[in-house]
């Protein structure tokens, strides 16, 4: 009994969140249409409730529960509340989209905490099963999101392809962890480590299942050769779906990653390093050229996360504890940038009219300077260009790969991030030297343009003194992993 | 207790001023500009430009002459995870194109006075943001402070060129960013490599690192594609004629009087004393190089219709001769380069103001628009002369002093260098005074020209301060000299000293 309520204690920010999603889902059925705002204002409220949940039950040590399925250790507590921080943005940048969109339901907002919640078991999970639990969560709810505008042909065909691309990437690392329970007897992480540490000869059984385990992850990461499901899912979500797909499921990745190449098989590092060696570098390439040839924002910002995916795999390719540290910086950095990206998208767009066209930003310094400077920012830390955010995140992985000793790949990488700059500067182009197409005044709620605000200068503030949230990243890798 | 308001305090802290007066200026500007009021921003970017200005002025009068080391190091522990360094310092190189960097950013801004009418704020602010930058890039002492600032530089030339420029503008301002982003990154490739081997991006411990040859030429030709785009050098120069042609006035002046010293001033900080050897494995190549852009570009100057296209060709011409002064390692070629950059940053400012008046009045840069403008505009043609003069490297001027170093320099090395670097004085003269001829001598061409006025006030004072400059540089380079003395003797001691690890020839 004792036990149990220990156990129930770890897993507390887990547990509060699934109650509220459960209570705004019965609120909802009882709230009129003009007090649907309670809804959000409960769905932001539970978010902040399990931030100070695990902040305050924060501890620097690794505590198992649930006969060692799951862990509360320094990477999960700071990756959660980077999702709590990334889902409450979400919620906000979204509103008054979903609102003139008929989307403003409870249906949504219980949604994306229950994709919250599949994210947290992503992060904390210490066995195969449960890491899968948490994958499957995530993955269903976001079909489930992608479809909610039922009525919109696009969405319905985006969420077929999600759906049928996921279950299949599901299935492959079901297959993959199948075969290596065959081989070790266990499903736990630490289990499995132990059993492969004694092993003197690597069977290639085990090595196959790898090869599927990395594959399904790949999939889920949008990795080249396992990428053909984003740039369609990016464009016919609602933006306000896309905005959640694309940002916080990457933290959640980040773990998973973590969680299985790392703690589990590291004694097969050498061949997993391969395959993402291989992936980092397609996706670079296939990334940054097939994103010149786009026309579609959404389109173009889904090759620009492939290429970032590269980049965030050439940190962990590197296999050494700062390139683990140095690929959570960069995740971490991404979704601020993907936040603030899609976040002036939202800005943009009003009742019919998605803002989702690279025309659509044209001249936008003429209408609206300050907007224009912000997404000035983000397209500048996409691009890696100091003095903002993404130029550290550029700068730590590629020095992780090169002590790794990947001198010619960082060359190549380097290169790649040139072609890359090109699309980025082009939006700048639209923005700044293009007159506007489009003279409808900006119309946003007033807290959305301020978050806005302060989320794209954090990219600029955070890239003069990124000391800070390189600590945080160290902290959490070094003590979750030695 | 830390008195802030004492003079060693500021003297102290004085190129963090330097560079954060410029920047936190152009921000203040941005935030309280009046789209309504113009001529506030104006004088508001103008008290901006000369504070700045005059900030940097102690930097000469408190030097020490006989210090050929860094002076006025300044700095804190940045990031420490990176073991990054917030370090600045200064030495003999550095400190005029410093005060080149600040002096311009004043004449830009009194150049844009009347003639930028669209977003002054933003205007003003991308100068005086830039030339923090610049500052910073001259005065950095760790490798990624340095980048940073180098990077970030692009960001306001780039929206200079592509908001304010020419028709072609996009085409223009993207290739540059491009062209100097894929050389800078390369050069992050190697400072990294180096962090490997030193521990630290200071760039004292650089200059210290032993390496093996094959590792110091990779790590120049990294370095090479960073500067070599920046000075530019031939094969590499394609973007400065387009770039020049398209930037407004101001951009075209900082772009040829600041932005390509930057690349040579970085050879000298880096490239040459983090792999000597390497630097005089290669220097036939570079001399090589350098002789290709004194000549043949000098010969492409010659050709030009347009008249900014004709000076972007005959910049690069100059630039040669900075990096064959580098790269024949000897005093007089090297203390000539740097009195050819300090030169060349005003008389290149000089020509494109003058291009500049001439393109307000009748908006057109080709030089058939034009014929007999000395008849209208007598003020203003005696100034282009005298300019034109300086840029072909008569006696007197500033142009004649570097040139003359340089190839004095040659000789010492090697005859043929000289003889060939010597033809840009007939070059020169060549494209510079035939354009000159062309443009404002004979009859009057046209009706635009018939109704041309000679220059105002404004452009009275810019351009007989650039005279000035350029005269007092001609006739007495002395002080420049003193200044750059102790740092280039300094530097040629540290070049000469090997730094191959003993008993390894490579190391890869």
């Amino acid at each position: 009994m004792e036990n149990i309520r220990y156990d129930l204690i770890t897993a507390l920010p887990e547990i509060f969140i699934l109650c509220m999603a459960m209570v705004i889902l019965i609120a909802d059925l009882f709230l009129k249409k003009n007090n649907r705002i309670a809804i959000y204002g409960l769905a932001q409220s539970t978010l902040l409730g399990a931030a100070y949940i695990t902040f305050t039950t924060h501890a620097p040590s690794v505590t198992y529960a649930f006969t060692g399925t799951f862990v509360d250790d320094a990477m999960a507590d700071v990756l959660k509340l980077m999702i709590y921080l990334g889902t409450s943005l979400i919620l906000l940048y979204s509103r008054q989209y979903i609102q003139l969109r008929g989307m403003f339901r409870g249906e949504f907002y219980a949604l994306v905490l229950f994709s919250v919640v599949g994210m947290m078991i992503m992060v904390s999970g210490q066995n195969m099963l449960t890491l899968y639990v948490g994958l499957e969560l995530l993955s269903l709810s976001l079909y489930a999101l992608v479809a909610l505008d039922r009525d919109n042909a696009k969405a319905t065909e985006a969420a077929m392809k999600y759906f049928v691309l996921g279950a299949l990437a599901s299935g492959m690392l079901l297959y993959g962890m199948s075969m290596v329970y065959g081989m070790t007897g266990s499903l736990n992480i630490a289990d499995i480590n132990n059993a492969l540490m004694n092993e003197s000869k690597i069977h290639a059984v085990l090595v196959l299942g790898l090869v599927f385990i990395v594959a399904g992850l790949a999939f889920k990461l949008g990795a080249v050769p396992f990428q053909m499901w984003v740039p369609d899912v990016y464009e016919g979500s609602p933006t306000a779906v896309t905005l959640l797909i694309s940002s916080v499921p990457k933290l959640a990745a980040f773990a998973f990653i973590i969680r299985m190449l790392v703690q589990a098989l590291p004694t097969l590092v050498v061949d997993w390093q391969q395959m993402l060696v291989i992936m980092a570098v397609l996706s670079i390439v296939i990334g940054n050229i097939t994103a010149i040839a786009q026309t579609n924002l959404k389109r173009m910002l889904a090759y620009s996360t492939i290429s970032h995916v590269g980049f965030i795999l050439y940190g962990l390719m590197s296999a050494s504890m700062n390139g683990f540290v140095y690929a959570m910086f960069y995740v971490v950095s991404y979704v601020l940038m993907t936040l603030a990206g899609f976040g002036i998208i939202l800005l943009l767009s009003r009742k019919g009219f998605e803002a989702d066209q690279l025309d659509d930003l044209k001249g936008l310094n003429q209408r609206s300077p300050w907007h224009a400077f912000l997404m000035l920012i983000v397209m500048f830390s996409m691009a890696g260009v100091p003095p903002t955010l993404g130029f550290y995140a550029k700068f730590s992985v590629l020095q992780a790969a090169l002590e790794a000793g990947y001198l010619w790949l960082v060359v190549f990488a380097v290169l790649m991030a040139v072609i890359g700059a090109f699309y980025y500067l082009r939006i700048i182009k639209l923005m700044y030297f293009d007159e506007p197409l489009d003279h409808s005044p900006i119309v946003a709620p007033l807290d959305m343009r301020i978050v806005l605000g302060v989320n794209a200068l954090a990219l600029l503030v955070i890239g003069m003194m990124p000391q800070g949230l390189m600590e945080l990243c160290i902290y959490a890798v070094t003590r979750s992993l030695s | 207790m830390v008195d802030y308001f004492s003079l060693d305090y500021f003297l102290k802290h004085i190129l963090s001023f330097a560079i954060w007066v410029p920047v936190l200026s152009g921000i203040v500007l941005l935030f309280t500009a009046d789209e309504n009021k113009p001529d506030n921003t104006r004088w508001l970017a103008l008290v901006g430009g000369l504070v700045s200005f005059l900030v940097t002025i102690p930097l000469y009068t408190h030097f020490n002459f006989a210090d050929g080391g860094f002076q006025f190091q300044e700095g804190f522990r940045w990031i420490p995870a990176f073991n990054i360094n917030y370090h600045l310092g200064v030495d003999g190189i550095a400190i005029p194109l410093i005060l080149l960097t600040s002096f311009t950013t004043v004449i830009v801004i009194i150049a844009a006075w009347e003639v930028i009418e669209k977003r002054v704020a933003q205007y003003m602010a991308c100068f005086l943001i830039m030339s923090g930058l610049m500052i910073g890039v001259f005065s950095a002492l760790d490798a990624i402070l340095y980048y940073v600032f180098w990077e970030a530089m692009l960001i306001p030339m780039f929206l200079v060129i592509g908001i304010w420029g020419g028709p072609n503008r996009v085409y223009a301002t993207i290739k540059f960013f491009l062209y100097t982003l894929l050389g800078s990154l390369l050069m992050l490739v190697a400072f990294i490599y180096l962090h490997m081997q030193t521990g630290s991006f200071e760039v004292t411990d650089f200059h210290r690192v032993t390496l093996p040859l094959n590792v110091q030429i990779l790590i120049f030709l990294a370095f090479f594609t960073a500067f070599a785009v920046k000075i530019p050098m031939w094969p590499v120069h394609t973007w400065l004629p387009d770039a020049h042609v398209e930037a407004p006035t101001g951009g075209s002046v900082v772009l040829a009087a600041i932005a390509l010293k930057l690349g040579g001033y970085s050879f000298l900080r880096f490239a040459m004393p983090i792999a000597p050897d390497a630097a005089h494995h290669l220097s036939g190549y570079m001399i090589a190089l350098s002789l290709i852009a004194i000549v043949y570009i000098a010969l492409v100057a010659l050709v030009q219709k347009d008249m900014k296209k004709l000076i972007a060709y005959s910049s690069i011409s100059h630039m040669g001769f900075v990096t064959l002064g580098f790269f024949i390692f000897n005093n007089l070629g090297l203390e000539g380069a740097i009195v050819q950059m300090v030169s060349h940053g005003f008389i290149s400012a000089a020509m494109f103001l003058c291009v500049g008046v001439l393109y307000d009045r009748v908006h057109s840069r080709q030089i058939e628009s034009y014929g007999g403008v000395a008849n209208t505009m007598p003020t203003f043609a005696a100034f282009a002369v005298l300019f034109a003069m300086a840029n072909s490297g008569l006696p007197g001027t500033s142009g004649f002093v570097g040139e003359f170093m340089v190839i004095l320099g040659a000789i010492e090395a090697n005859f043929w260098y000289a003889f060939l670097a010597s033809f840009t004085l007939i070059f020169g003269a060549a494209y510079t005074l035939w354009m000159v001829k062309r443009v404002f001598y004979g009859e009057i061409a046209n009706s635009h020209v018939a109704a041309l006025k000679d220059i105002n006030k404004r452009e009275l004072l810019i351009l007989s301060t650039l005279a000035i400059m350029v005269l007092a540089l001609g006739i007495y380079p002395q002080p420049l000299t003193d200044m750059t003395n102790a740092t280039v003797t300094q530097l040629l001691s540290q070049l000469a000293q090997s730094k191959l690890p003993a008993g390894f020839t490579s190391g890869l």
